[in-house]
């Protein structure tokens, strides 16, 4: 697909197989509809790189960035693709709407949609919220991370960065590493890539690495060192001060000693094995500092990536709520 | 005012005399008169063929929410509820607003009780003031007001001293002490089991340790104390391995089961509906073979249904953020004759009978619960046959707050009688 489809005025990019008007999480998504999100962020990657950075497919549309949990990247990531596709954004925080006064998500958003909102996008702290919104509003619901649920752009600019460097994602080895319990990105990450064909460990502690997760298809391992020559990605979690309770390890040093991505382990690396992180990193704890700037670190390209994957959600999202699926 | 009443020719059944024959029952000036044989009676005549006549069921764990909370269910709501349900008796906590920690407050229960509520509502008292947990309730002027026992419910006691003591203490005066059983420190802020589906949906875990290490916790107290305890709506399988040994020692250890947790899985929270939340939460399928099998050996002795109405509104929210608590009067008969008695073949219709009778009446030391001579004249109706479907919107309760709409059950009850008036029939 070439850019120039995207521009057409009959919008003819090929959405077909895609019903949703929501996104709030990976889990019952088709391989089919995930290859579709990653070839449409593919075409939207280029205008990025254009002189004029915009096209009409949200023109008239508005879109509301409705952060009931703080964030920076997301939400400007969310609100620059908005913008590159040509709708209104409105930002919202917790603290300055009335669900600090006691109103419920639930009437927040139905005044939203009062004001015909098109497109809510939530970032909130409990699981399942993305979904509570979706059931309710005829807008388009997209989750930008519900608690320790999912957060499927993360998820999709993870496989898509993969896919882009590596021309492929089956077959490869993907090693998930750190706080893998309270992680939404993890939970998205694994639902993306096992259906799109990776092999996915999940390394931590084992306060961290629950045994459960082994029912959906991945390995989970204690034992970093042995895993680091036979990997081609490396996605590293940030391990949240905010919410490591002590009992979890016992401290950052013991953590960054038995699985940081120190240069040790890193010159144990496949020379072209990728350097993932969501963000944002904590230097020196779960990944070196100089590592995270190595060649083969892909951080930022990933930030780069999330703008056209979050472009296509919402492209994809509204065209079916508007009825324009094919 | 007494009523009179004759139940001819059903099938009786009343296992605290070990009655099951088909038969009559004469209830006289609210009292049972007479059982068995065709009696006579000039009073007013039920046929009850093909049906089942037994003592009126009681539920010993419900939420009535008054005073303090009328939105999610009165009184009066509740009972009608109750009735419609089968019961002629239930018990209510006191986890109300203020709670029922003091004999005015029990007082204006009973009043409350006698002048607005269909079935028989017997209050409890709080085990601690203000159920926090911290100080002994009034436990005597408790009992002097009329309290059938002392349960912290919805809350645990954490300080094992201060649980010893309450039991000793409580033992004086003769009262049952029944304990909701959940470690605070194991549990956190769970909120669904703990397991594959709470991992996947991201949901704080609420592990089955947490309620089994306090069940072993009261197994020990009563031991140490000779207090009967009654563990509260248990749900998980280490729980009932507790109870089983604890009281093939003769322990005065109890222990009652909900409906929702043999009915139910956690798989049911995939969609985060709140209307699965309840407190200890739903489990897995290895949990309900054990509280299945803690039912077929007689390990579990009450059923009950911890009935926990709330406003649309107060569920209608964030998973995490709703309370605990479902509603339960109207369908736990429905769910416990359609499950234990015809699809599993757990146990018989008789001994489900005497799960809701003579054992909680037993347990409470009341005055009911048999339909012999002499006993108060409530009597509950049943089909156990009669196929029927859940609409939440028909619910006496206040609230809608249940996981079963829809659900095609077989048996329940048709009328229920209190002192020999009927309350409600189908």
């Amino acid at each position: 697909m070439s850019s120039q489809e995207i521009f057409s005025k009959d919008h003819s990019v090929p959405r077909a197989g895609w019903f949703r008007k929501d996104l709030t999480g990976l889990q019952h998504l088709s391989r089919e509809e995930l290859v579709l999100l990653l070839d449409t962020a593919a075409a939207f990657k280029t205008v990025g790189t254009r002189h004029i950075k915009k096209v009409p497919a949200l023109r008239g549309k508005t879109l509301v960035n409705f952060f009931v949990e703080p964030s920076t990247r997301t939400r400007v990531s969310f609100e620059l693709a908005a913008e590159r596709l040509s709708a209104d954004v409105i930002n919202m925080s917790a603290s300055g709407s009335s669900l600090t006064k006691g109103e419920t998500l639930k009437d927040t958003a139905l005044n939203l949609q009062a004001l015909h909102a098109d497109v809510i996008v939530l970032r909130h702290s409990s699981a399942g919220a993305a979904q509570f919104l979706a059931e309710r509003l005829d807008a388009c619901v997209v989750n930008a991370g519900d608690g320790a649920h999912e957060h499927p752009t993360q998820a999709l600019l993870d496989a898509f960065t993969i896919r882009e460097r590596k021309g492929r994602l089956e077959g490869l080895h993907v090693a998930i590493v750190g706080d893998i319990l309270f992680s939404r990105v993890a939970r998205s990450d694994i639902f993306a890539l096992t259906k799109l064909g990776a092999k996915v460990t999940l390394v931590g502690p084992s306060t961290l690495v629950p045994k459960e997760l082994e029912r959906l298809g991945v390995q989970i391992s204690h034992d970093l060192d042995s895993l680091l020559p036979d990997l081609d990605v490396i996605n590293l979690l940030r391990i949240q001060h905010e919410r490591q309770r002590k009992e979890y390890f016992p401290s950052l040093g013991e953590y960054t000693s038995f699985f940081g991505l120190t240069k040790a382990r890193a010159a144990r690396l496949k020379p072209d094995c990728l350097v993932m992180h969501p963000g944002p990193i904590n230097r020196g704890v779960e990944i070196d500092s100089d590592v995270a700037d190595s060649s083969r670190s892909v951080i930022l390209e990933q930030v780069t990536n999330g703008l056209a994957v979050r472009m296509a959600v919402l492209y994809l999202c509204n065209a079916a709520r508007s009825g324009e699926s094919a | 005012m007494s009523h009179s009443i004759l139940f001819r020719n059903g099938r009786v059944i009343d296992p605290a005399s070990n009655r099951d024959a088909v038969g009559d029952v004469l209830v006289l000036e609210g009292r049972i008169a007479a059982v068995g044989a065709p009696v006579p009676g000039d009073v007013l005549t039920v046929d009850c063929s093909g049906k089942v006549v037994c003592p009126g069921l009681i539920d010993l764990h419900v939420h009535l929410r008054e005073p303090g909370q009328s939105a999610k269910e009165t009184i009066a709501s509740g009972a009608r509820a109750a009735a419609a349900g089968g019961f002629s008796t239930v018990v209510c906590m006191p986890n109300t607003s203020p709670s029922i920690d003091s004999a005015s407050v029990v007082s204006w229960v009973q009043e409350k009780a006698r002048a607005e509520a269909c079935v028989r509502v017997l209050p409890t008292g709080a085990l601690t003031k203000g159920i926090a947990g911290e100080e002994m309730a009034p436990i005597g002027a408790l009992k002097k007001a009329g309290v059938v026992a002392l349960t912290d419910d919805g809350r645990c006691i954490q300080n094992h001293e201060l649980m010893r003591r309450a039991l000793e203490y409580a033992g004086m005066f003769g009262l049952v002490v029944m304990d909701h059983c959940q470690d605070y420190s194991l549990v956190g802020k769970g909120v669904m089991h703990e397991g594959y589906w709470s991992t996947v949906l991201g949901l704080p875990g609420w592990p089955a340790a947490g309620e089994e290490l306090i069940v072993q916790r009261n197994a020990l107290l009563a031991e140490l104390t000779g207090t009967p305890v009654h563990c509260q709506h248990l749900s998980a399988a280490g729980s009932v391995r507790v109870l089983r040994e604890a009281r093939r020692r003769g322990v005065p250890l109890s222990g009652e089961v909900c409906p929702h947790h043999i009915a139910l899985t956690d798989a049911s929270l995939q969609g985060y509906d709140t209307n699965f939340k309840m407190n200890p939460p739903l489990r897995s399928e290895e949990h309900i073979e054990a509280l299945l099998e803690g039912i077929a050996d007689g390990t579990i002795t009450i059923l009950a249904s911890d009935h926990a109405p709330h406003c649309n509104f107060e569920k209608e929210v964030e998973f995490d953020q709703a309370p605990f608590g479902i509603l339960g009067l109207e369908t736990e008969l429905g769910l416990f004759l359609d499950i234990l008695v015809h699809k599993r073949k757990v146990i018989s219709l008789p001994r489900l009978i005497e799960m809701y009778t003579v054992n909680p009446a037993r347990l409470l030391g009341l005055d009911s619960g048999t339909l012999a001579p002499g006993a108060l004249g409530d009597v509950t109706v049943l089909d156990p046959d009669l196929e029927w479907c859940v609409d939440k919107n028909a619910s006496l309760s206040l609230s809608r707050n249940t996981p079963f709409h829809g659900w095609e059950l077989k048996g329940r009850a048709v009328r229920t009688v209190v002192e020999g008036k009927t309350v409600w029939s189908l």
